[in-house]
């Protein structure tokens, strides 16, 4: 199964439309918070961008974390989310490496769900939906990624 | 949030008072534009002086601002200490999308805080801090220790001022996260007369989208035209700077002080050159995909052994023309180190690259000495504008205190009233015609972005000047209204009457979609209503004799044609305000 990459973040110009595409289409809401992607600058403008969303861990923490069973295992790595089954805990945000689960202030978590609809959005090229091999560089892997090879 | 009405953050700094008000008029001033100047004649005192603790410091979005790409703009409005009138600044940045996701339409800020402060704004936060520490701080050293402080990294925008805005300077600007600005008119002194050094606006709210599928499908729409055509490609590809060279070509570039229009030299600081050899990279205000900032480097040795330090800088056609042709400056490198030291001071780069050509001028003409200027101030000689940008943010005599004030004020004390180019306020990138130098001379915030002037006197000739008239006034409309949605001006030629029609109604805002043209007309008429009322008075304005010194393309400027024009945009400008 695909997932979600940003192999060349480099290239980020911090638009937002990529967080902006994935709450309206996944989340309908307007935001760039509640989104599977969520875009930061790393210690201001001058320093680039770099993009928090889930790196599609297999196993994955924040499933292992969660009590209710809300969080299950994607295969091909990442969650499948059954928001029913939530209770507001944030356990799966403590449990993530990689900051890549957003809690609202209802305590409500949006992750990543690895669809690629933000993919198309992002004016410079910097997402990918890609099948990819364990081990690989990861979403936030760089340049070389482009041409497929795999940084070890 | 889709509200039919406005959602209005107060703050009086004085007492700490904090305040949410819901206020009508939706239906009739829209959002931006005409919710500041609502909020001005609410809030404001007409009669009483710009530094007045009372006096609105407001910023407004639009019914559109995140819902639809390049509505990603804020609008600043205040008394402006550079005319005492009515006045408004337009940004970018994050400061739209903060504002949009902190959940208010409008934030006024009143009164004047103790000591230096910084103000903390989110869904659900408002707080005052003391951040005297910081004040004498340049711009960089503030942005590094304010983004260390608050949170909302990448969701948040940092509004702040420099030396020169404390030093209350009509020149000083407000600096939106790093790269952009709410440069003209002195924004940045009305913050320093509030002891405010900063405004951290964290957007941590979201709301559900409208209903039904228009919504998702009129973004598409709009998406695909800013990204997948060629509409948006001058500002994606070498930006705004692409103007250097065309406007040389057609010689209406101003150089030396406006002593020429044309100048081979000029080919060091062309869009193109600049891409070539000092562009870094492109960043994109929150919500816009198009991303016309370009940001170039300049590196610098700072120790006799190969010890380099390197900056980035954004840089805009604007600035390329006002501290580059202007003094004579035709290297990028130079051009960028020269905006360097503005954005540093907090200034806005255009007016101190104007005034410092007058004071070129001045000093060979002997109006003035070495002893004003305090170093030799030559076309071409960037060390010695360097150290003269950081007089006239820091004040450092009588004559940079004065020049700080505006150049036709140093003009008027020292002479060389003729050769002060200064349309309202320093002039802008273009020297094409009568119709531009009347639509910035008269125009309510001085900016080439009122009309489009520039571009009017590049049609055929043969047009009267009624004509041109209707034209001001017609083109002023459709961009006041796109700034109360608040769109950025560049994406002018996407937002149609019918495009934008769609957008208001797949987000609710049937109402507006419905009326577009006569609340247009009617937030015109309240801007001018303020502007007027605050002293403008059109006949006022003088258009220095430099512009009608010039040959264009088209040959020598018309005088009579300018006065005419003039004369008769002012009566329409009158006639606006009631």
């Amino acid at each position: 199964m695909k997932i979600l990459t940003t192999p060349r973040m480099e290239r980020c110009i911090g638009c937002h439309s990529c967080s902006l595409a994935c709450a309206r289409l996944i989340h309908k809401r307007l935001s760039w918070d509640a989104a599977g992607i969520r875009i930061r600058s790393s210690g201001g403008l001058s320093t680039g961008f770099e993009a928090r969303t889930c790196f599609a861990c297999d196993p994955a923490p924040c499933v292992r974390a969660c009590p209710t069973g809300a969080y299950s295992q994607r295969k091909g790595g990442g969650v499948v989310v059954r928001k029913k089954l939530c209770i507001r805990c944030g356990d799966c945000a403590k449990a993530c490496p990689v900051d890549a689960i957003y809690l609202d202030a209802s305590g409500e978590p949006f992750v990543c769900i690895h669809c690629g609809r933000c993919v198309p959005y992002c004016p410079h090229d910097c997402l990918e939906h890609t099948e990819m091999a364990r081990g690989a560089s990861g979403p936030a892997g760089n340049e070389t990624a482009e041409t497929g090879e795999v940084e070890s | 949030m889709i509200r039919d009405h406005f959602r209005v953050l107060t703050i009086d700094l004085s007492t700490g008072q904090r305040t949410i008000v819901d206020l009508d008029g939706r239906d009739t001033v829209a959002g931006g534009s005409g919710l500041a100047a609502m909020l001005f004649e609410k809030y404001g005192f007409l009669g009483k002086p710009w530094d007045e603790p009372g006096q609105p410091l407001i910023f407004a979005i639009g019914p559109l601002t995140g819902y639809f790409p390049l509505m990603s703009k804020t609008v600043c409005a205040f008394k402006s200490p550079y005319h005492d009138q009515y006045a408004e600044s337009h940004g970018g940045g994050r400061s739209a999308l903060s504002l949009r996701f902190a959940d208010v339409d409008a934030l006024v800020i009143i009164g004047k805080a103790a000591s230096p402060s910084a103000l903390i704004v989110g869904s659900r936060q408002i707080e005052i801090k003391d951040v005297q520490y910081l004040w004498g701080t340049d711009l960089q050293v503030a942005g590094k220790v304010l983004r260390r402080m608050f949170p909302g990294s990448g969701h948040r925008t940092i509004l702040r001022i420099g030396p020169a805005g404390e030093r209350q300077s009509p020149m000083a600007c407000i600096t939106a996260d790093t790269y952009r600005h709410f440069g003209r008119l002195g924004g940045g002194a009305v913050m320093g007369a509030k002891n405010l050094k900063a405004i951290m606006i964290h957007g941590d709210a979201s709301f559900p989208i409208p209903e039904g599928n228009d919504y998702v499908k009129v973004f598409e729409e709009v998406h695909t035209k800013m990204t997948d055509t060629d509409m948006m490609s001058k500002y994606h590809d070498l930006g705004t700077p692409i103007n250097v060279a065309v406007l040389n070509g057609i010689k209406a570039l101003p150089i030396r002080n406006l002593q020429a229009t044309a100048d081979p030299a000029t080919a060091g600081i062309t869009g193109e050159r600049f891409a070539e050899v000092a562009l870094l990279r492109n960043a994109a205000c929150a919500g816009c995909p198009v991303g016309c900032i370009h940001i170039g480097f300049v590196r610098e040795r700072f120790q006799k052994e190969n010890r380099y330090l390197y900056r980035q800088i954004s840089y805009d056609h604007e600035l390329i023309v006002t501290v580059g042709s202007m003094l004579g400056v035709m290297d990028c490198f130079e051009v960028l180190k020269l905006i360097d030291v503005a954005e540093k001071m907090g200034l806005d780069v255009m007016s101190p690259g104007v005034a410092l050509a007058w004071a070129t001028e001045a000093l060979a003409k002997g109006f003035i000495t070495e002893k004003e200027t305090l170093v030799p101030l030559a076309f071409g000689n960037s060390s010695s504008y360097q150290a003269a940008i950081e007089h006239l943010a820091l004040g450092t005599n009588d004559f940079y205190q004065i020049l700080s004030q505006g150049t036709a004020k140093a003009a008027a004390r020292y002479g060389g009233k003729e050769f002060a180019c200064v349309l309202g306020q320093e002039m802008a990138g273009y020297a094409t015609g009568e119709t531009f130098f009347v639509s910035q001379a008269l125009g309510l915030r001085h900016s080439h972005l009122d009309s489009s002037g520039y571009s009017y006197d590049q049609k055929p000739k043969g047009k009267t000047v009624e004509d041109a008239v209707k034209f001001l006034v017609n083109d002023e409309k459709g961009r006041v209204f796109l700034t109360s949605m608040v769109s950025c001006l560049f994406a002018r030629g996407v937002y149609n009457d019918e495009l934008l029609g769609n957008c208001l109604k797949s987000v609710g805002y049937g109402t507006l979609a419905d009326n577009m043209d006569t609340i247009a007309e009617g937030i015109q008429r309240l801007r001018w209503k303020l502007r007027v009322r605050s002293g403008y008075r059109p006949e006022n304005v003088s258009i220095p004799k430099r512009f009608t010194e010039i040959t264009t393309w088209k040959g020598k400027i018309d005088e009579t044609l300018l006065n005419q024009l003039k004369e008769e945009y002012g009566k329409s400008i009158m006639s606006m305000a009631g």
